[in-house]
């Protein structure tokens, strides 16, 4: 069975470019790039080289890029960076929609002595910029906002959210991990302090992360050791990762139009002929602010997890907000912050497209969702009522 | 990803008795769309009184379609007293076993059955004397007790993933708590053999040693045992404890706490005159 992988936001296939890069640093080219010696001393330059590719997608400076393991890192790191450097400020803005690398780790500082807010979003998940203006205290250490949604693709005004900080001297950091490769990122036009991506996001491996630090930012490592970039990130280089990293942005860079224009119409072909061919169903999040890959479905009346697994016997990969699928007994925290009603949040399912995609794909799914949806209405208890009442009307 | 065994795969993906009975003996739907996971049950007994056919409806997870299936092949052919004996474990056993985390969906099947047939018998739909703990799931104290005791839980995470009582707002959990310490405390009691008193007096002088003295000891105290009277333990305090105004509540709180649980629940802890 072929599978039909519309889950990228979870995680990406390697790309083949990338993997050929990476290849010759595991077996042959394995030195360390601290090295003395010029075996290990090549190995970076490589990784000088993949740093300026890094830098050159976020329109940043290659000395701005520090290496991490991945996002999480990336996003505890700022934080905790903020708060070591500013140790008399004791509050943080979020809001109510962060990935857990945020979330999490706010909730566990909450009970360490920060005063946390979660700002609020609208139906849409859309962010009151208005409410972030209230939140912000002469006590406030940091702001930390997602740019886009990995449930929904919502995308958030963080460059003016950023301004907004600045202007009261505080500090103001990123998770971009969803958005970059996804939509343009200058680094140039904005006062975003710190950033954060993820290279499994856009077809580099797992393991690799970065966060960008400004230029002139104070900041405190959060692991400790060697001298490895710049004293900011102990730990030896993983040389392969951070090349094949290299190498992924550049893609990323060249196919910025293509996630924008292929990518954004098949997204859309499949969201517009779901929702014409299956009834009682609706999108999640703002359709116009929106990442070009993303789309939450929910279908009504049937639960997510079911959904899943039904898709799942034809290769179809994809995800689902419900509480079935977390093994907690909550739909997700972003569709709820959003209000979305329980009954609908259960029945979400979204799908992330890649460059990957095919045409064929998309219609293969198009083609068989409905049958899945109206297999599982057909054993729901609420599904006979509420079908009748929809005739009725 | 769920690991579920092949028999919930095939009685997912293949569910037996979808649907719903007309003119049933017995009916009944538990659970809610805000739930995530509801159950309508529905059967028909024969001539004999057996149940002749089971059909069911249901709105959740895999694993919830994959139980409401069992359950309706697991009861047909049974009176409705021997469905009564089906419990949560014989849903959980006939499909080879759920993940913990997805044990609420065969208890469901169990409260559904439970109810189906008061339905039948026209009994109140909810038991005499219960009182819903859990106001977010609509989970009951008998509810609860139950699948303490047939599943032998003894954590609130444990209640939660049988249950779901706890897993919304969690306003409930401490509740959750004292009915955990309540059960438990009833089985202990009957399971606890009766001692001598030599050995009650030995397993007093152990307990105080292996699990009360570390714990005084960090904190700069200590006692010592005076007299062992009945069920009276009589002790001294020692160390900072005997000049801690507080030592009363520790004797109380932590030592005669300790040696209910560890000895025997009628054990009185007092302090020796100074």
């Amino acid at each position: 069975m072929k599978t039909i992988y519309m889950d990228n936001n979870a995680t990406t296939q390697v790309a083949q470019e990338v993997l050929d890069v990476m290849l010759p640093y595991f077996r042959e080219l394995y030195g360390n790039p601290s090295s003395m010696h010029t075996f290990g001393g090549q190995v970076g330059q490589k990784i000088r080289a993949a740093r300026e590719q890094v830098a050159a997608l976020l329109g940043a400076l290659p000395e701005e890029i520090v290496f991490t393991s991945c996002g999480t890192e990336s996003d505890n790191s700022a934080i905790r960076s903020a708060l070591t450097t500013r140790p008399d400020k004791k509050h943080i803005v979020i809001s109510r929609v962060e990935h857990p690398a945020i979330r999490t780790l706010c909730s566990y500082l909450g009970t360490q002595g920060y005063k946390i807010t979660e700002l609020p979003v609208d139906k849409n998940g859309i962010l009151d910029l208005e409410n972030l203006e209230k939140s912000l205290t002469p006590d406030t250490a940091i702001v930390s906002l997602m740019w886009g949604n990995n449930e929904t693709g919502v995308i958030f005004p963080v460059e003016e959210a950023a301004r907004m900080a600045h202007e009261r001297g505080i500090l103001f950091h990123t998770d971009a991990v969803q958005a970059a490769g996804k939509i343009p990122i200058n680094m140039k036009n904005n006062v975003i302090d710190m950033l954060s991506i993820s290279g499994h996001k856009l077809h580099a491996p797992k393991g690799i992360g970065v966060l960008y630090i400004r230029r002139g930012t104070k900041f405190s490592p959060f692991l400790i050791g060697g001298h490895q970039e710049k004293g900011r990130r102990g730990g030896t280089e993983n040389s392969a990762a951070i090349i094949g990293l290299g190498k992924a942005c550049e893609l990323a860079a060249q196919n910025m139009e293509k996630e924008n224009s292929y990518v954004r119409r098949l997204r859309d072909k499949l969201e517009r002929e779901l929702l014409s061919k299956i009834t009682q169903s609706r999108v999640n999040g703002d359709i116009q602010n929106r990442l070009p890959n993303t789309t939450n479905i929910s279908f009504e009346f049937v639960e997510g997890e079911a959904i899943l697994l039904l898709m799942n016997e034809l290769g179809i990969c994809a995800s689902s907000g419900s509480a079935c699928t977390s093994g907690s007994l909550q739909p997700s925290h972003v569709l709820r912050a959003m209000g979305v009603p329980f009954t609908m949040a259960h029945g979400s399912i979204r799908f992330s497209l890649s460059i990957y995609n095919t045409e064929e794909e998309v219609d293969f799914v198009i083609e068989k969702m409905p049958a899945i949806i109206e297999r599982l209405r057909g054993m729901s208890p609420f599904w006979n009522k509420a079908g009748q009442s929809c005739d009725a009307q | 990803m769920w690991e579920y065994t092949d028999k919930v795969k095939e009685h997912f993906l293949n569910p037996r008795n979808v649907g719903e009975i007309e003119n049933p003996d017995g009916a009944a739907e538990v659970g809610s769309l805000a739930c995530g996971d509801a159950l309508k049950l529905t059967f028909k007994l024969d001539e004999n009184k057996r149940i002749k056919d089971a059909k069911f409806k249901t709105f959740g997870c895999a694993s919830a379609i994959a139980s409401s299936s069992a359950l309706t092949e697991i009861i047909k052919g049974m009176t409705v007293d021997e469905a009564l004996k089906v419990s949560n474990q014989d849903i959980a056993q006939y499909l080879g076993g759920l993940p913990d985390e997805k044990m609420h969906c065969s208890v469901m099947g169990q409260q559904a059955l439970e109810k189906a047939v008061e339905n039948y018998r026209g009994a109140p739909s909810l038991e005499p004397g219960a009182k819903i703990i859990c106001e977010c799931f609509g989970v009951t104290d008998k509810e609860i007790e139950r699948a303490i005791r047939e599943n032998n839980l003894a954590t609130v995470e444990d209640v939660t993933n049988y249950t779901k009582a706890g897993g919304g707002c969690g306003n409930c959990q401490d509740a959750i708590a004292q009915i955990l310490e309540r059960v438990k405390a009833e089985t202990t009691t009957v399971a606890q053999p009766k001692l001598t008193n030599l050995q009650k007096i030995r397993l007093i002088e152990e307990t105080i040693e292996r699990e009360i003295r570390p714990s005084l000891k960090q904190d700069g105290g200590d006692i010592e045992i005076i007299d062992i009277i009945g069920n009276r333990v009589i002790v001294a305090t020692r160390g900072a404890c005997a000049t801690c105004n507080a030592s009363g509540i520790t004797l109380k709180n932590f030592v005669e706490h300790r040696l209910k649980e560890l000895v025997s629940s009628d054990i009185i802890v007092e302090e020796a005159a100074k």
